[in-house]
C-alpha cells in the first residue's frame, strides 16, 4: 500500500519496527552540517542535553552559545547574529522557545527576515508525563501566522535530518517542529524531501487524509485499517511544510476524494487543519474533519495514553474518519 | 581616532552643540508635519546622537553597509525622529525624505524598520529587544575577529522589561567589552516619572552589580559624551554602559522635564515658539 516511488521504509508495520527519536535526528543533523558549514551557530536556553546538542557543543564549542533560561534574550541575540551573516539555530522546548520568545520572533527576526532557524522540540504531547504547561499545542497557529516564516514539522527521525540539511539552505526564519518520542520510521534516507511539497504516502480515492509531525505514523496505520476493516480507500498525504502549503497537491486529492480529513498532534485551531480549511474554503469548499487536541490543553500521561485520550491514535482515527464519511455521505 | 574619521575629528565641540542645535529644530519640524510621534526622548538625545554620528562612530555614509563600521541600534524606536533627522544631517539620504515621517509608503517608518534606510541597523518598537541584537552582532564580531564596536541605546523606562536584564547578564558574562551601551536617563515614560512608576535607582549599582563598567554622564555635555565612549573603549574585560542624564525636551523651556511630552507632537504655535527658544540659545 505505501507508496513505492517515494523509497519509504518497508518494515514500517512491523511489531517489532525500529524506533527512533526525531529530536536524535536533529542532534546528529547539526553536528554533521556545522562540519560543512562554518556560519552555523546554536544558541540553547539551558536545555542543550533536552534538545541533544551535546555532540555539536563538543566539537564547536565556540559556536554554541548557551543563554541560561532567557528565550527572549537568545531569540533577540540570534537575529543579531543573522544580521552578520551567521546562520543562528535556536534551540528549545516548542513551548518555551515559541511561547516566550514570540515578541522577539515576531520583530527581531521575522521582521527583518533574518536567516534564523527556530527548531522546537518535544512536539505536542511527546513530553507527556509534564503535563500540560510542558504540551505545545499551538505552536504551529503562533508560528503560522507570522509573515516570513516557513513552519515544518517533519514526520520522523530521517526526515528531520534532512530537513535540517535543506533548511539551512534557504534564506529566511524557519520554524522546525519535531518530536521526542520514539516512533517507527516512514521515510528511509533515500526518501525524497522538498520544502513546501507534500507527498502522497498511501494513494486512495475514498477519502484524503493529511497529516504532519510524529503522529502521522498513526495516521498511516489507521490508513492501514481503514482499508481492511472498512474497505475504505484513504490517501494519505504527508505534508510536513505547513507553510507554504502545498496546495495543489491537496486541491487534486480533495477534488479526486471529495472527503478532507486533517490529523495533527496540536490544537484543531490554527494548525495544519486551521491551514487546509482555509485552503478549501476559499478555492474548493469540501466537507472536512480535524482532527487534533479540541479547544483543550493537555494533562500529565504517557505518550500513548494521551494520544488515545485526545483523539489521536490510530484506532480513534480510524473511528472519526469513518463516523465522518457515514455523516457527510 | 581612527584615521577613518578623519572629516569627523575635524569638527568641535562647539561645531557639534550647533549640530544638536539643528537637530533638534528639525525634530520640530518633521513631528509638526507628520502630526504623532514621540517629542521629549527625541529633543533630549540630540547632544549624544550629533557626538556620535559626527565624531565617535566609524561610519562612512557612502559606504553605510562597510563592514567595519560601528555599529549603533536604537532600542527605545519611538525617539527615531532625532535618528532619523541625524542621519540625513550626516548624508545616509536626502532631507526630503524627513518630511514623509509616519506617512504612507514613507522608509520612514514610525519605529524603525531595518533595511527601510541606509543607517538603520536594526528595527525596534516592541521595548527591551535592542540590548540583546547588540549582543548578537558583538558575539558575531567577536566569532570573527573584527573590531568594530557595537553601541546600543535605550530608554530608562524601557529597563522594566525583564529582557533587558537578561542582556545585562549575559554580555558581562561574555566579556563582550566591544560594547557600549547607552542609557537615556531622562526620568520619564507614558504614564509618569519613572521613579513613581517603576523605581530604577540606584541604577548605578544594580549594573555595577551586574559587572558593567559604568559611567555617569551629563548627556547634554557634548565632552562628556565624548570621553565617555573613548574611556569605554579601553575597558578590556567588561562592557561599558553609559546612564546618560539627559532633560527631556531639553531647548525648550515649556516642554523640558514633563512626561506629558512622551508621547505627543507640538501644534503649530508651540512649534514655532520650540523653535524660536532653540534659535535664542545658539
Amino acid at each position: 500500500m505505501l507508496n513505492t516511488r517515494l523509497n519509504l521504509n518497508k518494515d514500517v508495520f512491523l511489531k517489532d519496527v525500529k524506533r527512533k527519536s526525531p529530536r536524535d535526528g536533529f542532534g546528529e543533523a547539526i553536528a554533521n552540517l556545522a562540519s560543512r558549514n562554518k556560519s552555523i551557530i546554536t544558541l540553547s536556553a539551558d536545555l542543550s542535553e533536552s534538545v541533544k546538542l551535546q555532540e555539536f557543543k563538543k566539537n564547536y564549542p565556540n559556536r554554541f552559545i548557551q543563554t541560561g533560561i532567557a528565550e527572549q534574550n537568545m531569540c533577540s541575540i540570534a537575529s543579531g547574529l543573522a544580521m552578520e551573516e551567521k546562520i543562528p539555530f535556536v534551540v528549545s522546548h516548542a513551548v518555551f522557545l515559541t511561547y516566550r520568545g514570540w515578541d522577539q520572533i515576531r520583530l527581531s527576526i521575522c521582521m527583518n527576515n533574518l536567516n534564523v532557524k527556530i527548531c522546537g522540540t518535544h512536539e505536542g504531547f511527546s513530553n507527556g508525563p509534564d503535563g500540560a504547561s510542558a504540551e505545545p499545542l499551538e505552536d504551529i497557529a503562533l508560528m503560522r501566522v507570522l509573515p516570513n516564516m516557513t513552519v515544518i514539522n517533519p514526520i520522523d527521525y530521517e526526515q528531520t535530518k534532512t530537513a535540517i540539511t535543506e533548511i539551512s539552505k534557504i534564506e529566511g526564519p524557519v520554524y522546525l517542529r519535531f518530536s521526542k518520542a520514539e516512533i517507527p520510521s516512514i521515510t528511509t534516507k533515500d526518501t525524497p524531501f522538498k520544502i513546501g511539497k507534500a507527498d502522497i504516502l498511501t494513494e486512495g480515492k475514498d477519502v484524503t487524509l493529511i497529516s504532519c509531525g510524529a503522529i502521522t505514523y498513526e495516521a498511516l496505520v489507521a490508513a492501514k485499517n481503514l482499508k481492511a476493516k472498512y474497505k475504505i480507500d484513504a490517501e494519505l498525504i504527508s505534508s510536513p511544510t505547513i507553510k507554504p502549503l502545498d496546495e495543489m497537491r491537496i486541491l487534486e486529492s480533495a477534488k479526486k476524494t471529495g472527503f478532507v480529513v486533517t490529523i495533527e498532534e496540536h490544537q484543531i485551531i490554527g494548525g495544519l487543519g486551521g491551514a487546509v480549511s482555509e485552503l478549501l474554503s476559499e478555492k474548493l469548499p469540501t466537507p472536512l474533519l480535524r482532527i487534533g487536541v479540541e479547544d483543550a490543553f493537555g494533562e500529565s500521561g504517557s505518550y500513548e495514553d494521551l494520544k488515545n485520550k485526545f483523539g489521536l491514535s490510530a484506532h480513534r482515527i480510524e473511528d472519526k474518519v469513518v463516523k465522518f464519511l457515514k455523516e457527510k455521505k | 581616532m581612527p584615521t577613518k574619521n578623519k572629516k569627523a575629528t575635524k569638527i568641535n565641540t562647539e561645531d557639534l552643540y550647533k549640530i544638536s542645535n539643528k537637530l533638534k529644530q528639525t525634530v520640530i519640524d518633521m513631528l509638526l508635519e507628520s502630526g504623532t510621534g514621540h517629542t521629549a526622548g527625541s529633543l533630549g538625545t540630540a547632544e549624544i546622537f550629533s557626538a556620535l554620528y559626527f565624531e565617535i562612530l566609524n561610519i562612512d555614509p557612502k559606504k553605510p553597509n562597510k563592514k567595519d563600521r560601528d555599529r549603533f541600534l536604537l532600542s527605545n524606536g519611538h525617539i527615531c525622529p532625532i535618528w532619523y533627522a541625524t542621519l540625513s544631517e550626516r548624508g545616509f539620504f536626502p532631507k526630503t525624505e524627513l518630511w514623509k515621517l509616519r506617512k504612507i509608503n514613507s522608509k520612514l517608518q514610525g519605529h524603525p524598520k531595518i533595511n527601510t534606510l541606509p543607517g538603520i541597523e536594526n528595527s525596534s518598537g516592541s521595548l527591551g529587544q535592542g540590548l540583546s541584537q547588540a549582543i548578537g552582532i558583538a558575539l558575531a564580531a567577536k566569532m570573527d575577529g573584527l573590531s568594530y564596536r557595537v553601541y546600543c541605546m535605550t530608554g530608562d523606562g524601557e529597563l522594566n522589561e525583564g529582557q533587558i536584564w537578561e542582556a545585562a547578564m549575559f554580555a558581562p558574562n561574555k566579556k563582550l567589552n566591544n560594547i557600549t551601551w547607552i542609557i537615556d536617563r531622562n526620568n520619564i515614560q507614558s504614564d509618569g516619572n519613572t521613579e513613581d512608576i517603576m523605581p530604577l535607582e540606584n541604577l548605578k549599582d544594580k549594573l555595577e552589580s551586574f559587572n558593567w563598567y559604568v559611567i555617569e554622564i551629563d548627556g547634554h555635555n557634548i565632552e562628556e559624551i565624548i570621553s565617555a565612549c573613548k574611556m569605554a573603549k579601553s575597558i578590556t574585560q567588561r562592557p561599558t554602559v553609559i546612564i546618560a542624564h539627559t532633560i527631556p525636551g531639553e531647548g525648550v523651556d515649556f516642554m523640558e522635564n514633563k512626561y506629558q511630552w512622551h508621547g505627543r507632537v507640538p501644534t503649530k504655535k508651540e512649534a514655532v515658539e520650540a523653535k524660536e527658544k532653540l534659535n535664542s540659545i545658539i
